[in-house]
């Protein structure tokens, strides 16, 4: 390729920001002055060109020292990894937290979405905005689901500079909002993780039959010996007794199924994955939690880092694999904290890096952090996002674990996947197997949120039912609804709340487990505006590669809006609405398409919306 | 004497079309396959000489053990598979592709289009007078193509043939994100300060007339752009050494057009910037 820049140069300090990353350019053909050698040889090519995959770190550093992507920083990026400007124009305008005009240094996100508009994010927006005006050096975005459900509303600030300071304020009011923004470096400690799994306070009952959420709030999340003295790293070392053949057989009899949504089995991923002759393998822990209302693995992340570190270790050891990528959501600040610590600790005492437990096992962790795309939880569109590409799903097939990361076999695992075969080790597959029904096993985390006492992260063994969990939360009076799966599931009606939380029951009931949401309304949550900001998540967050969803959900949410605003003939609305949905269920590229009409349809069908 | 790579035979495929078997060369798609057994499936974002990309959604097939319709024009035909091609459903998915479509961007100038909506009972104006539609105006900032977004429907055919496909130029990519993306340079800028070294190529294998020459916009803007009364003269470009053949499209003794044919062992469909646009001089009666 030929590659063409403009005359725009970077500023010293967006060049300091890639250099940081990238280290200092070695000759001309990567944006250093000229010298003799250059003109005898040149450099780039193959080598680094396969450099692609630091395009996203690459944008993130410029993003997070200047606050935008400035048309000299991102040609001077473009440099230094040979890739063409007009590429990495359109994978920067992908992500929502890249800028490519100037904006002021400072971003307050706040989340409008579901929980938070529930509970009054639109006023907390209105009053920041009336506070933070033109003159204020900050700029309020409305923001999709920041993960913060359980203390909603949530505002997240982020401002850039070196290092970029970000500040969280939840539950959020206007003054928390702008003080957070205003002074990020003084705002108030968020509370702890544990604080967000309401079983892990004091000795509630069951307080040590949880698996998943066992040392939250127990164990020091940033002290690696206090895992190891809470039962940290028994399950690798069995991992490495059971040999790799062996530790596929223990997950498969586990009978663990994926706790991102698909519920594939994980056992027969990882053999699929195993069994591939082509070389290297790759291992891809999926922490892009971005469905509206899901948490789980922020807590998990924050509350007990080290388990996915450990959890990713005995992975891609089973599956052969020498590199795992974890992908953080971008709006995970404290996450991102906790898990670079824990890598970094783990490296430091052998437990990632040359020589795994002095097992002759290699396996290390890069931290990738994603930049505002919910599509980006879609496997194959991670994986693009990863190489430095945009966000879009590929075709499948072929599938991951043939051609995943890089066309090599892939296996992508949700966070709360991993963290579940660190029991299965520990406890075996017949035990493991014995928690929960016979086709669901195990113990599974729910995000309870919305109208409920108790809001957080719940582990329940598969089985109890919808009635049981909500209990547990402490659901207020006059439920209305309950959306489970978040804006790709559906509602159910305060009367079915004996659904048992299986993948199977939830199916048999027309209803889905998703990711585990599970959101409470209450009769004071107006519905159609409830569907109409569902509408706009999918239209915000459509990638805009196919016709049906990148149109289909316009369309939807037009429709939406004229039910809504009651302006139209809301029978033929519906109408239209059915036959789109059909369309995007049965002609989309993937799962953002396919369930993009889920849940309004469940709202017309169970709840009788607009009736 | 044109020699004719064979290649490995390869081997026969049995598939079920509406009931009937086919039998396609392993590596066919359901698509070559609904082809040579003369079936019309519609498509918009399939190009002969590119990988398919399946964004149009349009060649959409219903396959027997399938959750949802697979794409025609990429899935490949696998032995066993009972593949449906006119269902309800199939037509339903179709329908909406084409309301969707036509609701959003202009296809006035998409071959086919007109045709493929009567069939199919589209009626793009039922999501009402305030659907959003692209709102794009044409781009006229050279002298040899145009840009006319608002009939671009994102089937990523130019940038692939810009790209790694073709042209190795990557001067245009998709940017932004939904209904928003847009084909587009860095920063969005007018054409002569892009990368573009102009061969045309993406006008080639535009479906949908987006991108158009100047001297086609220009006839079409003046209401004499006629087909029916251009002729094709095959030749071969003198320019250079590589032989690429021309297709001159001829109308009223002026060339409104070359192209080159797209199974040319040579160029694919492919041309140069010169081969594409250097032919002035061949009308000058000076």
């Amino acid at each position: 390729m030929d590659l063409h820049f403009g005359d725009s140069k970077p500023t010293d300090d967006e060049r300091a920001a890639v250099d940081a990353l990238l280290g200092p350019p070695q000759s001309a053909w990567e944006g250093a002055d000229r010298s003799d050698q250059d003109l005898r040889w040149a450099r780039g090519g193959r080598a680094v060109r396969e450099r692609r995959d630091l395009l996203l770190p690459g944008l993130h550093a410029i993003n997070d020292r200047v606050g935008w992507i400035s048309p000299g920083a991102l040609d001077y990026l473009c440099r230094r990894l040979t890739v063409p400007p007009a590429e990495a124009y359109g994978v920067a305008t992908f992500y929502s937290l890249f800028s490519l005009r100037p904006r002021p240094a400072t971003v307050l996100h706040v989340c409008t979405d579901l929980a938070c508009q529930a509970a009054g994010a639109e006023q907390v927006c209105a009053q920041a905005e009336s506070r933070l005006g033109p003159g204020s050096g900050v700029r309020i975005e409305r923001s999709p689901c920041l993960g913060l459900c359980e203390r909603a509303p949530a505002a997240l600030a982020i401002r850039a500079g070196d290092p970029v300071r970000t500040a969280v304020a939840a539950p959020a009011g206007a003054a928390s909002a702008v003080s957070a923004a205003a002074l990020p470096d003084a705002a108030p400690q968020e509370p702890p993780a544990a604080a967000a799994a309401p079983q892990t306070s004091g000795s509630g009952p069951g307080r040590d039959r949880l698996l998943l959420l066992g040392r939250v709030g127990v164990a020091d999340p940033e002290s690696l010996d206090d895992y190891r003295a809470h039962g940290g790293y028994t399950a690798l070392r069995r991992a490495f007794a059971l040999g790799p053949a062996g530790v596929i057989r223990e997950v498969t009899e586990s009978g663990l199924l994926g706790r991102g949504g698909a519920a594939f089995p994980t056992g027969r991923k990882w053999q699929a994955t195993a069994a591939q002759p082509e070389q290297p393998h790759y291992l891809v822990c999926n922490a892009d939690e971005s469905e509206p209302g899901t948490f789980k693995d922020r807590v998990l992340m924050e509350g007990d880092p080290f388990a996915l570190v450990e959890a990713m270790t005995i992975a891609g050891y089973a599956i052969g694999a020498h590199r795992g990528f974890l992908y953080l959501r971008g709006e995970y600040p404290r996450a991102l904290r906790r898990m670079e610590h824990a890598v970094a600790q783990a490296r430091a005492r052998g437990l990632l890096g040359e020589d795994v437990l002095g097992q002759g096992y290699a396996f290390d962790i890069e931290i990738r952090r994603g930049a505002g795309a919910y599509i980006c939880g879609e496997e194959t569109a991670l994986f693009n996002s990863l190489e430095g590409r945009r966000g879009e799903p590929r075709s499948k097939p072929p599938f991951p674990v043939e051609k995943g990361l890089f066309g090599k076999p892939t296996a992508a695992n949700n966070v709360e996947t991993l963290v579940n075969v660190l029991p299965v080790l520990t406890l075996g597959a017949q035990e493991y197997a014995a928690i929960g029904t016979g086709r669901s096993t195990g113990p599974k985390l729910y995000c309870v949120s919305g109208s409920v006492e108790r809001p957080g992260v719940y582990e329940l063994p598969f089985g109890a039912t919808l009635g049981e969990l909500l209990e547990l939360a402490g659901v207020r009076q006059g439920l209305r609804a309950v959306l489970l799966g978040g804006a790709a599931g559906s509602f159910v009606r305060p009367d079915e709340l004996d659904i048992p939380l299986t993948f199977e029951g939830t199916r048999e009931a027309g209803t889905t487990l998703g990711s585990g949401v599970v959101m409470a309304f209450d009769d004071r949550v107006p519905l159609p505006r409830l569907l109409l900001r569902i509408a706009r998540f999918f239209r915000e967050e459509s990638c805009g590669q196919c016709v049906p969803c990148r149109v289909g959900t316009v369309r939807q949410e037009e429709a939406l809006r004229r039910l809504a605003e009651r302006t139209g003939d809301a029978a033929d609305d519906i109408a239209l609405l059915r036959e789109v949905g059909r369309a995007m269920r049965d002609a989309s590229i993937c799962g953002l398409g396919q369930t993009a009409w889920n849940a309004v349809e469940s709202a017309i069908d169970r709840l009788g919306a607009y009736a | 004497m044109t020699v004719t790579p064979l290649g490995m035979p390869r081997r026969l495929v049995e598939v079920t079309l509406d009931g009937e078997p086919v039998r396609v060369p392993e590596g066919s798609t359901l698509l070559d396959a609904c082809r040579a057994a003369g079936k019309d499936v519609p498509t918009l974002c399939h190009g002969d000489t590119l990988t398919p990309k399946n964004a149009c959604r349009l060649c959409m097939v219903e396959v027997e053990g399938s959750r949802t319709l697979v794409p025609a024009c990429s899935r490949k035909a696998e032995p066993g598979m009972e593949v449906r091609t006119g269902t309800e459903r199939v037509r339903h998915s179709r329908k909406i592709v084409l309301e969707l479509l036509a609701s959003s961007a202009d296809l006035s100038t998409t071959p086919r289009a007109a045709e493929w909506i009567e069939e199919y009972g589209a009626r793009p104006g039922r999501f009402g007078p305030d659907a959003a539609r692209l709102g794009e105006e044409p781009r006229i900032d050279n002298e040899l193509y145009v840009r006319d977004y608002d009939k671009c429907i994102l089937c990523y055919k130019c940038v692939d043939a810009c790209g790694e496909q073709w042209q190795n130029t990557f001067a245009i990519a998709v940017a932004g994100r939904g209904f928003d993306a847009r084909i587009s340079v860095e920063h969005d800028a007018p054409l002569p300060d892009s990368a573009c070294v102009y061969c045309g190529n993406c006008v080639e294998v535009c479906p949908t007339g987006a991108l158009s020459f100047t001297s086609e916009f220009d006839m079409r803007a003046a209401g004499t752009w006629d087909e029916s009364r251009q002729t094709r003269t095959t030749t071969v470009c003198a320019y250079c050494g590589v032989g690429c053949t021309l297709t001159l499209h001829v109308q009223d003794n002026e060339i409104v057009k070359v192209t080159s044919p797209h199974d040319n062992p040579v160029t694919h469909g492919n041309l140069c910037i010169k081969g594409r646009f250097g032919y002035q001089h061949v009308q000058n009666r000076d």
